[in-house]
Formats: structure tokens, sequence, C-alpha cells
């Protein structure tokens, strides 16, 4: 798939940003476009959770700027972020385990006000997901690995987000389930959700892509249209294990 | 999948030492429940009578205990200043409804003025607790973990040093609003001093209890206490959350602090260090960071020292601390989450 002619939603400039001495992402400058899958990958340790931790306020950059819908958001708080529509399902699912599903997903939605349009959401997700519906009032913590998955992607949703963050949504998965996971995104774009995914399974997040970036060691290393990159035989070597 | 649900269903080997535990923890119990039952069946009265001295601690005990399990559970902080912070209410409550206001007996212009006192006894502490949170913990919380229990510490003394320069370092007598009559159900004589206890605290622990379990305020806090990042992408403000802890456990110690000088009469500024650490006891006893479990050792706390001071059979006085830390280290040994608490499998 290719770049859409969409406006920019979110637009990373020249950002740098670090833990203490450690420089973990260095001038990394990216764009997302409205209504598009933007993948980011890159092996181990290469930035990417990194640079979404920074978009949602939870670290802040060393130097460059962050835009979302224009306005420019790096340096707010993480809790203000949300409030502009961005959700973040990020990385080990960070779902709260000793809460019921229920109430997870519930959390998920709030800063929100309007109880009719949370329930709409909440019905959206019990359909993309109806194992939740099926364990709606267990413990989180109790439940697999997959159907954490699944809540914490549900739970980002209940955000009602413009931009969805996810990070490594496949993590740890059985195949099918993997699967699943990828349809489930292509069908949240398709509901308008422009989405910002990192992934180890890079060969799979290159071909949902309409465009993607490649990080080496907090650098920008490549970057160009998904189905493009996918059929690279360089990329395919570097990080499809190909 | 349904394995994976049901949790860790691993079989516990029985090994020799597991059956000593249970053995051991049987007799103890059993011997505990004899105890108990001797003094029952011996003298009914004095039994219910004892009981509902040991109430009336008990709930003090728990309103104190609830703001070392709320901060606890939030920000993994032994905050030792909160007994003291407790001392600061009663000798607040003290200085304005005794000495300024002149409340010093029953009518009903002073019940009035003791409730606004009370009042105002839990938005002093509520606000000195949040002022401590914001001045030293909330710098340290990226800290090594002995840096904030430290300063902890060392606020327990800044605490005790205001109350010493406020009331000196005796004693002080309160001459309480409360009035010292009393009545009798069944030949058991309650206080009405005890009542009011039980009517202040007891709305108080459930008027909390339904802030952490039924508000969205109250599921913030839960939240933050289990993962802050994770809270922060859901859009909840953490410092402002853990701000309203403090504050919610601060105005429990002041309500806690004005209940204490009305009913025992005297205020001293080193009450915090003794009641503080019977309280905390009451949280480790509960679970800490556990809510009902922080109530539930306050009460039980509040029990064993009456049965232990009252009943006729049995160690008496002076073996009072001993007991309740015997106890103490006893659960600890058989359940060291605590009575409520989690157990060490469930951490994630
Ligand atoms: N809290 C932290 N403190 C110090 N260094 C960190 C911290 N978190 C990440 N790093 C370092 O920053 C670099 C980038 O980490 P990051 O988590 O962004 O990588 P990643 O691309 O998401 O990797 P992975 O695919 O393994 O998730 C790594 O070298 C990592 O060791
Ligand atoms: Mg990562």
């Amino acid at each position: 798939m290719a770049r859409l002619n969409t406006p920019a939603m979110l637009k990373i400039n020249d950002l740098t940003v670090g833990y203490g001495a450690i420089t973990a992402v260095k001038g990394l400058t990216l764009e997302v476009r409205e209504g598009e899958i933007v993948s980011l990958i890159g092996s181990n340790g290469a930035g990417k959770s990194t640079t979404l931790r920074t978009v949602s306020g939870l670290l802040k950059p060393k130097s460059g700027n962050i835009e979302f819908l224009g306005e420019k958001i790096d340096g707010i708080a993480g809790h203000e972020i949300v409030a502009k529509g961005i959700c973040h399902s990020p990385e080990g699912r960070r779902i709260f385990p000793k809460m019921t599903v229920d109430e997870n997903l519930d959390l998920g939605a709030y800063l929100r006000k309007d109880a009719a349009a949370v329930k709409e959401t909440r019905d959206h997700v019990l359909q993309l997901f109806p194992r939740l519906q099926e364990r709606i009032n267990q413990k989180a913590g109790t439940m697999s690995g997959g159907e954490q998955q699944m809540l914490a992607v549900g739970r980002a949703l209940m955000g009602n987000p413009k931009l969805l963050i996810l990070d490594e949504p496949s993590m740890g998965l059985a195949p099918v389930l993997v699967d699943l996971i990828f349809e489930t995104i292509e069908e949240i774009r398709k509901s308008g959700v422009t989405i910002l995914l990192v992934e180890q399974n890079a060969l799979a997040a290159l071909r949902i892509a309409d465009y993607a970036y490649v990080l080496e060691s907090g650098h920008l290393k490549l970057e160009g249209d998904g189905s493009k990159l996918a059929d690279d035989p360089a990329i395919a070597q570097a990080y499809l294990g190909g | 999948m349904t394995s994976v649900a049901s949790g860790v269903a691993r079989k516990k080997k029985v090994t020799p030492s597991a059956i000593l535990m249970r053995a051991s923890m049987i007799m103890i119990i059993g011997v505990a429940v004899y105890w108990l039952g001797l003094n029952l069946t011996s003298d009914p009265r004095q039994f219910a009578q004892v009981t509902v001295n040991g109430l009336n601690n008990g709930l003090l005990y728990a309103l104190i205990a609830l703001g070392y399990t709320l901060v606890y559970g939030i920000i993994e902080l032994i905050n030792f200043a909160h007994g003291d912070l407790f001392m600061l209410g009663a000798v607040f409550s003290f200085a304005v409804l005794t000495e300024a206001l002149g409340a010093t007996g029953p009518s009903a212009t002073n019940y009035a003025l003791l409730l606004v006192v009370l009042l105002l006894s839990m938005l002093f502490c509520a606000f000195i607790n949040v002022s401590i949170e914001r001045l030293a913990y909330r710098r340290l919380r990226n800290a090594p973990r002995l840096a904030p229990l430290i300063t902890a510490v060392g606020m327990s003394f800044v605490l005790q040093w205001i109350g010493l320069k406020w009331i000196g370092s005796n004693p002080v007598n309160v001459n309480t609003v409360l009035p010292s009559s009393d009545f009798e159900v069944a030949g058991v004589v309650i206080a009405v001093k005890t009542l009011i206890i039980f009517a202040v605290t007891i709305p108080l622990l459930i008027v909390l209890a339904f802030i952490v379990n039924k508000t969205r305020r109250g599921r913030a806090m839960r939240a933050t206490a289990q993962d802050k990042d994770a809270s922060r992408l859901m859009g909840i403000d953490v410092n402002q959350t853990i701000t309203f802890t403090f504050a919610i456990a601060g105005a429990a110690a002041g309500a806690a602090g004005l209940m204490w000088a009305q009913t025992t009469g005297t205020v001293a500024y080193n009450l915090g260090f003794q009641l503080g650490l019977v309280a905390f006891t009451a949280a480790v006893l509960g679970g800490v960071g556990n809510l009902y479990g922080a109530v539930l050792g306050g009460i039980i706390i509040g029990l064993i020292q009456s049965y232990n001071d009252g009943l006729a059979i049995g160690p008496g006085q002076r073996w009072s601390q001993t007991m309740v830390f015997t106890l103490l280290i006893l659960l600890m040994v058989y359940r060291p989450g605590g009575l409520l608490g989690e157990t060490a499998q469930e951490k994630v």
C-alpha cells in the first residue's frame, strides 16, 4: 500500500529522547497522515517504544518537537495528550491486573463524559473482541496473554482515539491470534481511526502499513511505502529474518 | 484456555515442614479459641463489656490504619509521619475546640461546635498531609526506595516537634464535650462516648470505602496504585490522584485525632508514636494496601488489647503490647501478606 494523500495528523520533527546519559532516539522525523496505518519497525532496542512513549507524554524529548493536528504536544503531561485524542496500547499490555475486564474498559474511557457515546464505543469494542464479553467480570490479571492483549487494545479504543498507538500488539500470541490482531487492526482503521503501529512481526506490519519507517539504534534508517519495504530484499535480510 | 483462566492450579507438595506449619497454626488458633471460650462461658457479661471497649479503640485504630494503607497502596511508601499527623489532629482539635472556642462540657451548642471542629480538623490534617507529599515525597518519587522512607521518618520528627512547641512536653487534659454518662444493655455498660465513636467512625469508614470503590476518583486511585504509566495513558492525572489520596488519608487521621482527644480526655506530643505504631501494625496485620484489611486489623488489635487487659482469665495489661506483636509475628509467619493482603504469587 502507498501513502495516503490526506493531511498530516502526527508530525515528529528531529526528535531526540534519552534516559539519563543514554540517547535512545536521535533526530527522528516522521509523519502519520489521517486515515493511515503507519508502521515503525526495527530490532530490539532500536528506540521504537521510546518514540511512542514520547508521543504519549510519558517521556520528555531532549530536543525536537511533536505536533498533533497542528498543535504542539511535546512537553504536555501524558493525561492531557489523551484528551487530545491519542490513545496508546503500551508494550507489555499494562492492563490493570486486579481490576475486572469491565473496569479496565471503563478506565479506557476515563476522560469521556458522554455516557451514551461511551456505551456505543463499548459495544463496538466488544463486537471486535467477543472474548472480552465472555470474560467481562473476570479479573484482568487472570486472563490468558492473548485475552489480555485484546483487552489492552480494546481499552485504548474505549478512549475513542483519533490516533491509536499500538506497541507490539501481537507479542507472545499464537499465530492464529496474531492473524486475528492484524485483521482487527485493519478493521479499526476502516472505522476511521488512524494507527501508528510498532511490531516485531515486521513483515506483517509492513504489509498492512500504508507507510513505514525503519529505526536502527535510534536513527531513522529507511522509510517508504509499506508494500515496497515488504518486498525489498535488503529489508527482508536485515529485519525480517529472511 | 480454561486451565490458564482458572489460574495456576499447581499442586503443592505436602512436605513435613508444611504439615508442621499447619499443625502449629491449628494449635495456636485452638489455644486462642479456648481462651476466649473459657472467658465467654465463665462471664458472658464481662466478655461483652470488654468486646465493646475493644471495638471502641479498634475503630479509632482503623481510621489511622487507613491512612497508612491508602498511602502505601498508592506510592508504596510507609508514611512514618502518619501517626504524628494523627497527633497533630488531636492537638489541633484541643487548641480550637477546647481552648479557642471554650467548648468544655456537654451542651447542644458544643455538640454543634464539635461537628464543625471535626470538619476543620479533617481539613487541617488533609492540608498538612498534602503539603508533606508536595514538598517532600513527590520530589523523591523516582529516587531509591530508602530515600522517601528516611524522609518520612524525618517528617515524623518535624511533626512531633510542632506538637511539642504547640502544647509542651507534658500530656494535657482535655475537658471533653462528650457526656460521661453511660447506659446499660443487658448488663453491659455502654458509654455514650463509645456510641459517638461508632456514630462517627463507622460512617466515615463507609464513605471512604465508597469513595475508593465506587467513584471515578476512587477508580483512578486504584488504577494509579497498580500502574502509574498505564494510568497516565488512560488520561488520569496521577499527581492529582496522589494528592487526593494524601488528602483523604489526612482527613481520616484528623477525625481520629479529634475523637481520641475527646474520648480519652488527654493529648500529648508523642501520642503519634504509640498510636502510629499500633495503627501501622493494624495495617500490616490486615494486609497493607488493602482498605478493608486496615479496618479489620484495627478492630482485631483493639479487641486483642481489650481482651488481654480486661478478661478475668488472661495475661493482664502488662502484656498488652506483647500480645499484639506476638499476634503480628505469628500472622506474618503464616500469612506474610496479611489477613486480606494478596499472596506473593499474584504480584505481577
Ligand atoms: N527506562 C529506561 N532506562 C534506561 N534505558 C532505557 C529505558 N527504557 C529503554 N531504554 C533503552 O533505550 C533504548 C531503546 O529502548 P526501546 O524500549 O525504545 O526499544 P524498542 O525499539 O522498543 O525495543 P523492543 O523491540 O525490544 O521493544 C534501549 O537501548 C533501551 O535499553
Ligand atoms: Mg519496545
